[in-house]
């Protein structure tokens, strides 16, 4: 319990000279940091793959924790982002996070350099915690940490939830075995009626 | 010791000067706060960084500029990084220089925007000696056994 007082954030940032400052900032205000410099590393390093994307979502063994699809096993508890960026903007890699299964928990902050009241709703709508102007302060990272905690408290429930929902796991076990009834037709014309009545229990 | 209290006035007058005459802003003040003993050279690897960046940029924008059919959108693109990281670094000029280039840009007014690139290599230039000077004053504070005062 005591190991989770440090926070892991990733930061995205084009820009090799405001990577230097907030990672800075960021070990300042004691979190761990990682930098990347581009919102598909940062899927990358989320373990998550652009194209994979659709297809991981779908997978029925997700768990809430993200710890599934790092490809490195860390967890990363924010990812704070510059919106301003070419290729993937900060705002198209808060949408990838929040429309995956496996990372839409993560707290995401955007900065800007530029105050566009229409850009800052837009991201605060798309589940944005944070909208920071640049350029950052110390100040400013005072307000990552209750985003995180909260986090954390939601992962230590999460245990609690699954035993609630242990009843309520039929509806999931039936979409595996959905699937397995799909396998199951071609199988069929072998034992028609087994196979139908196992599928269900 | 006289002579580290002499060094250590002269570099706070001087970064004192850089602020009143406005090429610095709070911002790389901010930046001086962050540099410790965990990372004791944080401000002069974030000058480097900049010197770098700027240089690149600007090359860049005298590139773009010097096309028969001037791409001003990429022009653009540059002057909207080099604003980005003068305005990080707290070098308000640069960063001045930088919405005026960008105005020039979206009129795509090629005169303004040279006009406004020798402007921005003047106050880069001005920036980097300054700087640079600054950064020899804290070697002969640190080189005399002092230590760098905190500028508020």
């Amino acid at each position: 319990m005591a190991a989770d007082s440090e926070f892991h954030v990733l930061a995205v940032d084009d820009s090799i000279i405001d990577r230097k400052l907030i990672e800075r900032l960021l070990k300042t205000s004691s979190f761990q940091v990682t930098t990347v410099d581009s919102g598909s590393k940062a899927l990358e390093f989320l373990g998550l793959h652009e194209d994979d994307g659709i297809i991981n979502t779908n997978t029925p063994s997700v768990s809430p924790n993200n710890h599934q699809w790092c490809l490195q096993e860390v967890e990363v508890n924010l990812v704070i982002t510059d919106y301003c960026m070419p290729g993937m903007t900060g705002y198209d890699l808060l949408k990838k996070i929040k429309e995956s299964s496996s990372l839409k928990n993560i707290p995401v902050v955007i900065m800007s350099s530029e105050n566009v009241p229409s850009r800052i709703s837009r991201c605060l709508e798309e589940g944005a915690e944070e909208f920071l102007l640049k350029p950052v302060r110390l100040s400013d990272l005072n307000k990552l940490r209750p985003h995180m905690l909260k986090t954390k408290i939601k992962d230590h429930q999460e245990p609690e939830k699954q035993d609630k929902e242990e009843k309520q796991q039929q509806p999931q076990s039936n979409n595996n075995n959905r699937k397995a009834m799909e396998e199951g037709i071609s199988t069929e014309k072998i034992r028609p009626r087994l196979n139908g009545i196992t599928a269900m229990v | 010791m006289d002579v580290v209290n002499q060094m250590q006035r002269q570099f706070v007058d001087y970064s004192t000067s850089l602020h009143r005459e406005g090429i610095l802003d709070d911002q790389f003040t901010q930046l001086q706060k962050l540099q410790d003993e965990n990372s004791p050279d944080f401000v002069v690897e974030v000058a480097s960084l900049f010197f770098e960046d700027c240089e690149k940029l600007i090359n860049n924008m005298a590139r773009a500029l010097e096309q028969q059919g001037v791409d001003f959108k990429q022009v653009d693109a540059s002057v909207h990084q080099l604003k980005g990281s003068s305005s990080s670094i707290g070098a308000v000029q640069v960063k001045n220089v930088c919405i005026a280039f960008r105005s020039f840009c979206e009129a795509q007014n090629r005169e303004g925007c040279l006009r406004c690139l020798q402007q921005v290599t003047h106050e880069y230039s001005l920036l980097k000696n300054k700087l640079q000077t600054l950064f020899r004053l804290e070697q002969q504070i640190l080189a005399a056994g002092g230590s760098i005062p905190v500028i508020e």
